[in-house]
C-alpha cells in the first residue's frame, strides 16, 4: 500500500520532537479526523536552522510530517513556503489517492508555524496562493 | 534464525483452513468433478455429497435438511434473506428493522432497499454494544416485515439477544434473520429454540474454505431468490453447485461444532489473559464492547492518543496480525460505524485495536504481544501531540 519511502519515513521517522522556544509553531489537523500535526520551527536571519514535529495519524500522516520537516530544513522562508504537498508526496514516492490529505496537512503545518513566526515579528501573515478546500475535515463533522 | 515469526490474531477478518477440511475437498476438484445434474452414474456421487453436507449444517444449526441452502458465503446470503423476503412481502408492508451495527453486507443491502421504496428502521445499541428487545418492540408497526439482527459482532464481539429478539419479532407476526457469520463456533446455535426465520454462515470464518456459505430458511417462509437460473438447490439458488466447496462447509462445521465448550474454554483462557495484560500494562487503554456477552476469541481495545494504522504497521512489523476501527485502514475516511454507534468518541474510535484469537494461536502469542504491543503504543505515544496536552 505504502511506498518504500514512506515506510521509511514512518519506521524511522526525522525530526520528531518539539523545540524549546521556537520561533514559529503550527497545530493542523483535528482529532476527530484521526491526524492532528504540530509543527516547530528555529529560524535564524531568514532562514529555517530546524524543524520538528509530533504528529497523531496514519502512517503517511507520520511520513508526510517526516519529509516535510526535512525539505524545509536549511531553506529561506519564502522558500520553504513554496514547498507544496504535492512536493512532499512526491519527495515520499507518492502517496495512495486516499491519503493525499496527510501530505496537504503537512504543507499548511509549514505555513502556519511560518505565519506564526511573522505575527510574531509584526509582519503581515502570507496568504495561501491556492488554498485547499478544506478537503475531508469538515465533511466528516458534519457527518456526525 | 529461521524465519520470522508470524503472530495471527485476526480469525474474525479469515481462518485457515483445516487439514482435515481441506482433504475432504481435493477428490472433489479431481477425480469426483462430475456435474450434480448431470444423467451419468459418476455425477450422481457428487449429489450424494452434497446431500450429506446438507445433513451436517443442518445438524449444526437444530434445522430440518431441507431447510439449508448453500450460497458463495455470508455476503450473499444476507443479501438474499433481506432482498428475499423484502421483494416477496412488500404487498404485505415496506418496513425493516435492523441494527446500527450490522456487517456491511448487511448494512448496504438495506441501504439499497431505502432507495427501492422500502424504509428502514436501525436500532441504536447501548455502551457495550447490546440490543435491547424493547427498542424491537416500539420499533416494530403495521409494516414491519423483516428483522434482521447479528448473531454477535465482528468488531467488537457482543453477542446479540437473539432468542429474545426472534421471539419480539414472532410475537408481530414478522420474519427474524440473523446474520450468524461471526457466531457459528463460537455459540450454541439452535434456530428452532432461537427463533430464528433465516440464518446467514460462511465457512471460512470456521476454519472452512472461502467463497462457500449457506442459507438457512425456515419452511413455508416466503421468499423470492436472488440469483436466477438453472434448477439447483431445490429451485432456489441457481449456478452449478461449488461441490468441494460445499463439502468442506459441511467437515468444518462439523468440526466446528462438535465441541463449542471446550473450543472456547482453550481460546477464552489465552483472550483474558491477553486482555488482562493489555489493560495492566497500557494506561489510557479501555475494552469496547461487552465484559462477558462476547465472543471467546475476541478483544477490542482502544488507546488514547494513538491512531490504529500505524499502530497496525508497527505490528506488522513485528510479525502480528491485527485489525483497527480506525478510519485509516477503511477507505472511507470514516472511524468505525460500530464503535460510533456504542458512543465511543470520534477521536478514541481512531486508536482501536482488534485482536481475534483462534485455533492456531498459543500462549507464547500471548506472551509475545504483551511484550511488543506496549512498546509500540508508547513509541507511537511519544510522537503524538495529544499526549503531552493530556498526559
Amino acid at each position: 500500500m505504502y511506498s518504500d519511502t514512506v515506510m521509511d519515513h514512518f519506521k524511522n521517522p526525522r525530526n520528531v520532537g518539539e523545540i524549546e522556544n521556537s520561533d514559529g509553531e503550527g497545530e493542523v489537523g483535528n482529532p476527530v479526523c484521526g491526524d492532528i500535526m504540530k509543527i516547530f520551527l528555529k529560524i535564524e536571519n531568514n532562514i529555517i536552522t530546524d524543524a520538528r514535529f509530533k504528529t497523531f495519524g496514519c502512517g503517511a500522516a507520520i511520513a508526510s510530517s517526516s519529509m516535510a520537516t526535512e525539505l524545509v530544513k536549511g531553506k529561506t522562508l519564502e522558500e520553504a513556503w513554496e514547498v507544496s504537498n504535492k512536493a512532499v508526496a512526491e519527495a515520499l514516492d507518492g502517496l495512495p489517492p486516499i491519503k493525499m490529505h496527510c501530505s496537504v496537512l503537512a504543507e499548511e503545518g509549514i505555513h502556519h508555524a511560518i505565519n506564526d513566526y511573522r505575527k510574531k515579528h509584526g509582519l503581515e501573515p502570507w496568504v495561501e496562493r491556492n488554498p485547499h478546500p478544506r478537503d475531508h475535515h469538515e465533511d466528516l463533522i458534519a457527518d456526525h | 534464525m529461521g524465519e520470522k515469526r508470524i503472530v495471527y490474531m485476526d480469525h474474525s477478518a479469515t481462518t485457515y483452513t483445516k487439514k482435515e477440511v481441506l482433504e475432504a475437498m481435493i477428490p472433489y476438484y479431481s477425480e469426483h468433478f462430475g456435474n450434480p445434474s448431470s444423467i451419468y452414474s459418476i455425477a450422481g456421487d457428487s449429489k450424494k455429497v452434497i446431500d450429506a453436507a446438507r445433513v451436517q449444517v443442518a445438524k449444526a444449526l437444530g434445522a430440518d435438511t431441507d431447510e439449508i441452502y448453500f450460497t458463495s458465503g455470508g455476503s450473499e446470503s444476507d443479501n438474499w434473506a433481506i432482498k428475499g423476503v423484502a421483494f416477496a412481502n412488500r404487498k404485505k408492508g415496506n418496513h425493516i428493522i435492523t441494527s446500527a451495527i450490522e456487517h456491511h453486507a448487511v448494512l448496504h443491502t438495506c441501504k439499497y432497499l431505502e432507495k427501492e421504496g422500502f424504509t428502514v428502521t436501525y436500532l441504536p445499541v447501548d455502551k457495550y454494544g447490546m440490543i435491547d428487545p424493547a427498542d424491537l418492540e416500539k420499533a416494530i408497526t403495521e409494516k414491519t416485515i423483516l428483522v434482521s439482527v447479528m448473531f454477535a459482532n465482528n468488531e467488537i464481539g457482543t453477542i446479540e439477544p437473539i432468542a429474545e429478539l426472534g421471539a419480539v419479532a414472532h410475537n408481530h407476526k414478522v420474519y427474524f434473520h440473523t446474520d450468524a457469520v461471526q457466531a457459528i463456533g463460537n455459540v450454541p446455535v439452535d434456530v428452532k429454540e432461537q427463533n430464528i426465520d433465516m440464518l446467514s454462515l460462511s465457512a471460512h470464518k470456521f476454519y472452512g474454505p472461502k467463497g462457500i456459505g449457506a442459507l438457512y430458511i425456515r419452511k413455508g417462509m416466503k421468499i423470492e431468490n436472488l440469483i436466477h437460473g438453472g434448477g439447483q438447490e431445490r429451485k432456489r439458488r441457481a449456478g452449478t453447485e461449488n461441490i468441494a466447496g460445499i463439502v468442506g462447509l459441511g467437515k468444518a462445521i462439523e468440526l466446528a461444532t462438535a465441541d463449542i465448550d471446550g473450543h472456547n474454554r482453550h481460546i477464552q483462557g489465552m483472550r483474558d489473559r491477553l486482555l488482562q495484560g493489555i489493560l495492566t500494562k497500557i494506561s489510557g487503554s479501555h475494552l469496547n464492547g461487552h465484559k462477558e456477552k462476547r465472543l471467546p476469541g475476541n478483544i477490542n481495545v482502544s488507546f488514547e492518543f494513538i491512531e490504529g494504522e500505524s499502530l497496525l504497521l508497527w505490528l506488522d512489523d513485528e510479525g502480528i496480525c491485527a485489525s483497527t476501527g480506525s478510519a485509516c485502514t477503511s477507505g472511507s475516511l470514516e472511524p468505525s460505524h460500530v464503535l460510533i454507534a456504542t458512543g465511543l468518541p470520534v477521536e478514541i474510535s481512531h486508536g482501536s485495536l482488534r485482536l481475534t484469537l483462534g485455533d492456531i494461536n498459543t500462549e507464547q502469542d500471548v506472551d509475545f504481544i504483551l511484550e511488543v504491543l506496549p512498546k509500540v503504543v508508547s513509541r507511537l505515544r511519544d510522537m503524538s501531540p495529544l499526549y503531552r496536552k493530556s498526559g
